[in-house]
């Protein structure tokens, strides 16, 4: 009996399931459609800022086309695709008064104070082809100088394209934060709050 | 009439009519498919060409015409060719005999039942010849499934079908919608409740619809028989299903759902049936974006241990019933 139960009673009980199924996609074949249709609507600034894009610099709050890179390094070396190219800045070369007197203070047995290189990069490259998003320069960046960026519409026709210099899209950010670019004409999609 | 027998005629014209239907049934389904697909998962579907991506069948249509028919090395090329058009033809047949209207029937045929089980069996026919012509392993393994299939599910359909020609007492389509005339409970459908499930499921088995289409299962064969077709004859295949799938919803709606008969006396017409054929044809859409896909041994284990058992017992009932 128990195996007539089990065998026969319980799959036709179980037929139901079925019917639930169905009323699960019927519900939500009524409800709202969640997806955007791109080029005449656009995603608003408040979900794009979650988007993780490709890796870019962070300015100086003061100095905002100035990275807060120090050179360190740790972003490039902890590149498991190596993807990042860091140039450090060489000291200022010296003029000629300057290393006599350099030398003279070195005969009198005094300290001679260099002038250090500073300490923003030269130059900064990124190749977005090899970038595989893990975020690892991000994290071990001591100056907090790296982020995803929201630059979700950034489309490149080349591979060269793809090799991103981030200073100067440092820069660019920064005048376009000074003067706003114009605003995109599509309207923001209406935010739809998931439960 | 110039010597030419007035049944000629009506044929031609039933054929012509048949393959008008069909396309247009085809473009209709795919748009309506996509559309459901999209809504159910919350996305639009197709929307960009045309109000409301409307053109996109007919664009998607020009698109399979317009590429190169490609055959593969080492494919029979003859097999590999004859099995889209020996898919396609008999679905044209299969409109033939079912009433779509009082007046509406292509061909009065006294055996239209037994035509239309006949010729739908063709399908696995062809699926055969193309999984084995096209010489590539997902093909075959896809053909060997399909006919299975069919072959294990045909026999469930045919045992529900004889027990509503057991209480009709004809194989004339025309006949049994008429049997059906009058109000909604003389519909076939409260005779034979168990027969109507049956069928239904057998329906999707028969027709290879999600989510009994292991025939095509994407994830593990591509695209099972008709991996290596292209152009029309990939499209070929696919009007031929969605035929299938048309031609087994007019016939479950006639055998089942009173066919052009409204739910109450002196209303009927065509639109009725196209009403029945469609909220069958939704009810197939529906399920396919609901249900996931069986295994092979679940897929024959219902087959075998359930239809078959419960549609012997349902015509053995009908037979005792009707006897007495």
């Amino acid at each position: 009996m128990n195996a007539f139960r089990k065998n026969v009673i319980q799959p036709i009980l179980d037929c139901w399931s079925l019917l639930v199924g169905l009323k699960i996609t019927g519900k939500y074949f009524c409800k709202p459609l969640i997806t955007v249709h791109y080029p005449r609507e656009v995603i608003d600034s408040e979900n794009l800022s979650t988007y993780g894009g490709h890796v870019e610099l962070i300015g100086k709050p003061k100095d905002p086309a100035m990275p807060k890179c120090i050179s360190c390094m740790m972003c490039v070396t902890n590149c498991p695709s190596n993807c990042l190219t860091l140039v450090k800045q060489k000291a200022p070369k010296p003029t000629p008064e300057q290393e006599q007197e350099w030398a003279a203070a070195a005969e009198r047995g005094e300290k001679v104070v260099k002038p250090k290189a500073p300490k923003n990069p030269a130059k900064f490259t990124y190749d977005y082809t090899l970038c595989s998003l893990c975020g690892t320069c991000i994290e071990n960046c001591p100056a907090n100088s790296l982020q995803f960026s929201n630059n979700i519409y950034w489309v490149a026709t080349s591979r060269k394209e793809m090799n991103i210099d981030l200073l100067a899209r440092l820069k660019e950010q920064a005048t376009e934060l000074s003067a706003p670019a114009p605003k995109i004409e599509a309207k923001p999609a209406v935010a739809e709050k998931e439960a | 009439m110039f010597g030419i027998p007035m049944i000629l005629i009506n044929l031609v014209i039933a054929a012509v009519a048949a393959m008008i239907w069909l396309a247009l049934n085809a473009l209709v389904l795919v748009y309506c498919e996509r559309k459901f697909a999209g809504h159910i998962q919350r996305r639009p579907g197709p929307f960009e060409v045309g109000p409301h991506g409307a053109l996109q069948p007919l664009i998607d249509g020009l698109k399979l015409m317009s590429k190169q028919l490609l055959t593969p090395d080492n494919a029979d090329g003859f097999l590999f060719w004859l099995a889209p058009i020996l898919s396609m033809i008999p679905v044209m047949l299969l409109f033939m005999p079912i009433p779509y209207g009082p007046v509406l029937t292509g061909m009065e045929v006294n055996l239209g039942l037994l035509l239309i089980l006949a010729f739908s069996s063709f399908n696995g026919l062809a699926v055969i010849l193309a999984g084995w012509g096209s010489n590539n392993k997902w093909g075959v393994l896809g053909a060997a499934r399909a006919v299975a299939q069919t072959v294990a599910y045909e026999i469930p359909l045919l045992l529900t079908v004889l027990s509503i020609s057991f209480m009709t007492g004809t194989l004339n389509l025309s006949e049994i919608t008429a049997q059906q005339a009058g109000f909604i409970w003389d519909w076939n459908i409260w005779k034979q409740p168990l027969a109507f499930l049956i069928f239904i499921v057998a329906m999707f088995g028969e027709t290879n619809r999600a989510p009994f289409d292991l025939a095509e299962a994407e994830s593990e064969l591509t695209a099972g028989f008709h991996t290596e077709y292209s152009s029309m004859g990939f499209g070929l295949f696919f009007m031929a299903e969605y035929g299938y799938m048309v031609a087994m919803c007019s016939i479950c709606s006639v055998l089942f759902l009173g066919g052009f008969y409204g739910p109450f006396p002196g209303i009927e017409g065509w639109w009725w049936m196209l009403v029945k054929t469609y909220a069958l044809l939704f009810l197939m859409i529906w399920a396919r974006w609901t249900f996931p896909r069986v295994r092979f041994d679940q897929l024959l284990n219902l087959n075998w241990k359930w239809l078959l058992p419960l549609a012997t017992f349902n015509l053995l009932a009908t037979a005792l019933i009707m006897k007495l």
